[in-house]
C-alpha cells in the first residue's frame, strides 16, 4: 500500500515542480497547492498505513490509526490554505498592477 | 515549570489582537505597541536572570509531560535571543513611528509587527519540531503581509517571489518532519536527540539532516540566498530593518539548534556541509556587497555575509566557537537592525538610494554620518565595539579545529564588509552635495532611536566580560546537548 502512495506523492511533486517552473503566475500558484497536497499525503503515508479504526474512542476497536499525523496534516492544511488564499489575491493584485501575469515580462519592465 | 516562558509569546499575541480593533486610532496603536514592547523587554530580562540563577526552564503546555505535550524550553541561548530580539524590535518600532507613514499604519501595520514577533519568540522558545514549523509560518505570513503592505508594483512582484520561495521551503519542512517522524517516531526535540543518539545517525537520518539543513538554509539565506537581496529591497526601511535583524536569524537559530541538539551523532558529515555552505555564503555575499552601488543592495548582501560567518562558527564546533557564535548572533541582530535604520535615514536624507547621486551629507547630518562610520567599524569587528569578541572567538575556534581556509575567508569577508560600508560612508557623506534640491526631512527621531541602539552595541562591546558570563552559559548547553535533554525529559 505504501509504495502506491509513494508513487502518487512522487507524481504530485513532479507536476507541482513543473508548474512552479512555468511562466504564468496562476500556474505557479496551482503548482504550490499540488506540492502541499503531495506533502500532506507523504505525512499520512510515512506515519504508516496499517489497518485500524478511525481514532475515535467510541469505536472501541483493537487498534486505531495513528492520530498524531492526522493532527499535523490538519494544521498544515489550514496554514497552506491561508497562504494559498493570500497568494491568489497577491497574484490578482500583481496582474492588475503589472497588466500581465507572465513572470518574465514582469521582470523586464523593471529595467 | 515556569509560566514566565509563555509571556514573551502571549504579550505580542494579545497586543496584535487588541490592535486589530483600533484601526483608525493610530496614536493609541502606537501607545499600546510601545507599552507592550517595553513590557516584553523587562520580562525577557527577568527570564534571562532567572535562567542564569536556576538553569534551563521548561513549561509543559496544558500540563502534559513531554514528550506527549508541547514543551516550551528556555535555555540561555533562547532567552538571550528573545532579549536581544525584544530590544531590537522596540528600537525598530520607535523608528517605524517616524518613517512608516499614516497610510500603512492605519492598515494594521502594528498588528502585523506584533504577529511577526509572536512567530520569532515562539520559534526561539519552542521545544517541539512541528511547533517550530507553526511558529515559522506565523512569522512568515506576517512577513508576507508586511512586505506587500502598500502595494506598489515593485513590492507586489518581490512579494510573489518571496512567497513562492517560502512556500516551497515550508513544504520541504513538512516533508522533513514527515520523514523524521517515520524514522524516529517523535516530534519532541529532546526525545528526538535521545533516540537518534541511541540508534546512531545512520544513512537515512543523515539524509533527513541535510533536508532540514536545506529548509533552514533557505529561510536563513545560508548559501540558498538568491531570493534575499531582491525581497529585502522591496519594503520600507523599518520593515527591512525588522527582517534583516530577525528573520534570517530565526533560520540560523533553527540550524544551530538542529545541529547542536538533534543531529549530533555524525558531526563530520553535517559540519562538513555547513562549513562548505558557510564559505560559499561569505564569498558570494562579499562579492555582492562590493559590486553594487545602491544602499539597499549593499546592506542586504551584508546580511548574507554575517549569516555565512555565524554558520562558520557553528561548523567549527569547539566550545570557543560556539560561545563566539552566540555572541556574534546577538551582536548581529543589534548591528543589522541598526544598519538598516541608519541606511533608511541616509536614503531619506538624500532622497535617493543611488550612491552615485549622493554626497556631502556630513555637513547637514554630522551625527548620522559618524554613527554610520562607527557602525561600519562595529560590523567589521574593530575592538571597542561588539563585533570584535564574537569574531575573535569564532576565528580562534576555526583555527583550533584546523579550518585555516575558512578562517581566512572569514577574516577576508570582514575586510570586504568594512570596504562596502566605508564606500557608502565615503560616497554619501563626503564630497560635494549634488546639484538637485535635497528633501527637507526631520531625522531627529530616527537618529535618536539609532543612538539608543548604538549605546547597546557599545555596552555589548565594552562589557564583553559581563556579557560573556551569560553567553558562555548558552554556549555550554550548545556544546553538551544532554543538559538540554535532562532538563526537558526529567521526571
Amino acid at each position: 500500500m505504501e509504495w502506491m502512495m509513494a508513487v502518487a506523492v512522487g507524481i504530485l511533486f513532479t507536476v507541482g515542480v513543473y508548474l512552479i517552473l512555468s511562466k504564468t503566475l496562476l500556474r505557479i500558484v496551482l503548482g504550490t497547492s499540488l506540492l502541499t497536497h503531495g506533502v500532506h499525503l507523504l505525512l499520512l503515508t510515512l506515519a504508516g498505513l496499517k489497518k485500524g479504526a478511525a481514532p475515535l474512542l467510541g469505536n472501541e476497536a483493537e487498534a486505531y490509526a495513528d492520530p498524531l499525523p492526522q493532527a499535523l496534516i490538519l494544521t498544515s492544511i489550514v496554514i497552506s490554505f491561508g497562504v494559498t488564499a493570500f497568494f491568489f489575491v497577491l497574484a490578482y493584485r500583481a496582474y492588475q498592477a503589472h497588466g500581465t501575469d507572465d513572470m518574465d515580462s514582469v521582470r523586464e519592465e523593471e529595467q | 515549570m515556569n509560566n514566565l516562558l509563555v509571556l514573551p509569546i502571549l504579550i505580542p499575541l494579545c497586543t496584535a489582537v487588541i490592535l486589530m480593533f483600533l484601526k483608525e486610532q493610530v496614536l493609541l496603536q502606537r501607545f499600546i505597541s510601545i507599552f507592550s514592547g517595553i513590557l516584553n523587554l523587562v520580562l525577557s530580562c527577568v527570564l534571562v536572570s532567572r535562567i542564569h540563577e536556576k538553569g534551563i526552564q521548561t513549561l509543559h503546555m496544558g500540563g502534559w509531560a513531554p514528550p506527549y505535550g508541547i514543551v516550551l524550553v528556555g535555555d540561555m541561548f533562547a532567552a538571550l535571543l528573545v532579549l536581544t530580539a525584544s530590544a531590537v524590535s522596540l528600537g525598530i518600532l520607535l523608528y517605524s513611528f517616524t518613517s512608516i507613514g499614516p497610510e500603512r499604519e492605519r492598515f494594521y501595520y502594528y498588528s502585523f509587527f506584533h504577529f511577526l514577533l509572536v512567530g520569532v519568540y515562539g520559534s526561539f522558545l519552542t521545544g517541539d519540531i512541528f511547533n517550530l514549523f507553526v511558529f515559522f509560518e506565523v512569522m512568515l505570513i506576517s512577513s508576507y503581509a508586511m512586505i506587500s503592505l502598500g502595494g506598489t508594483k515593485h513590492q507586489l512582484r518581490e512579494t510573489a517571489k518571496y512567497l513562492l520561495v517560502n512556500i516551497v521551503s515550508s513544504t520541504l519542512f513538512v516533508a522533513a518532519v514527515a520523514y523524521q517522524y517515520a524514522a524516529v517516531g517523535t516530534l519532541n526535540m529532546a526525545q528526538l536527540s535521545q533516540r537518534i543518539a541511541e540508534t546512531g545517525q545512520s544513512g537515512v537520518l543523515n539524509v533527513i539532516a541535510v533536508l532540514f539543513l536545506t529548509v533552514f538554509a533557505l529561510k536563513a539565506g545560508l548559501f540558498l540566498f538568491f531570493w534575499l537581496p531582491g525581497a529585502y529591497s522591496a519594503p520600507s526601511s523599518a520593515v527591512r530593518a525588522l527582517f534583516g535583524a530577525l528573520l534570517t536569524k530565526v533560520g540560523l537559530y533553527a540550524i544551530i539548534r538542529t545541529f547542536t541538539l538533534i543531529f549530533t551523532s555524525d558531526p563530520h558529515f553535517t559540519n562538513g556541509w555547513i562549513a562548505w555552505m558557510a564559505a560559499a555564503t561569505m564569498i558570494l555575499g562579499a562579492m555582492g556587497a562590493v559590486a553594487y552601488n545602491d544602499i539597499p543592495r549593499i546592506l542586504n548582501y551584508n546580511v548574507i555575509i554575517s549569516v555565512g560567518f555565524i554558520a562558520f562558527g557553528l561548523s567549527a564546533g569547539t566550545p570557543d566557537a560556539l560561545d563566539g557564535t552566540v555572541y556574534y548572533l546577538l551582536h548581529d541582530m543589534l548591528g543589522k537592525g541598526l544598519m538598516f535604520i541608519l541606511g533608511g535615514l541616509i536614503i531619506a536624507a538624500a532622497g535617493t538610494d543611488r550612491l552615485s547621486s549622493m554626497g556631502g551629507l556630513i555637513k547637514r547630518y554630522p551625527l548620522l554620518g559618524w554613527s554610520f562610520f562607527a557602525l561600519a567599524l562595529t560590523l567589521a569587528g574593530i575592538p571597542p565595539f561588539s563585533g570584535f569578541p564574537g569574531k575573535v572567538l569564532i576565528i580562534r575556534g576555526g583555527l583550533d579545529s584546523g579550518m585555516l581556509t575558512l578562517s581566512l575567508i572569514g577574516l577576508g569577508s570582514s575586510l570586504l564588509v568594512l570596504y562596502s560600508l566605508i564606500k557608502v560612508f565615503r560616497l554619501a557623506f563626503w564630497g560635494n552635495p549634488p546639484d538637485r534640491e535635497l528633501p527637507k526631512v526631520n531625522l531627529k527621531g530616527g537618529t535618536a532611536v539609532a543612538a539608543g541602539l548604538f549605546v547597546l552595541v557599545i555596552v555589548m562591546g565594552l562589557g564583553a566580560e559581563w556579557v560573556n558570563t551569560y553567553v558562555s552559559q548558552a554556549g555550554e548547553v550548545l556544546g553538551s546537548p544532554w543538559l538540554y535533554i535532562e532538563a526537558v525529559l526529567k521526571e
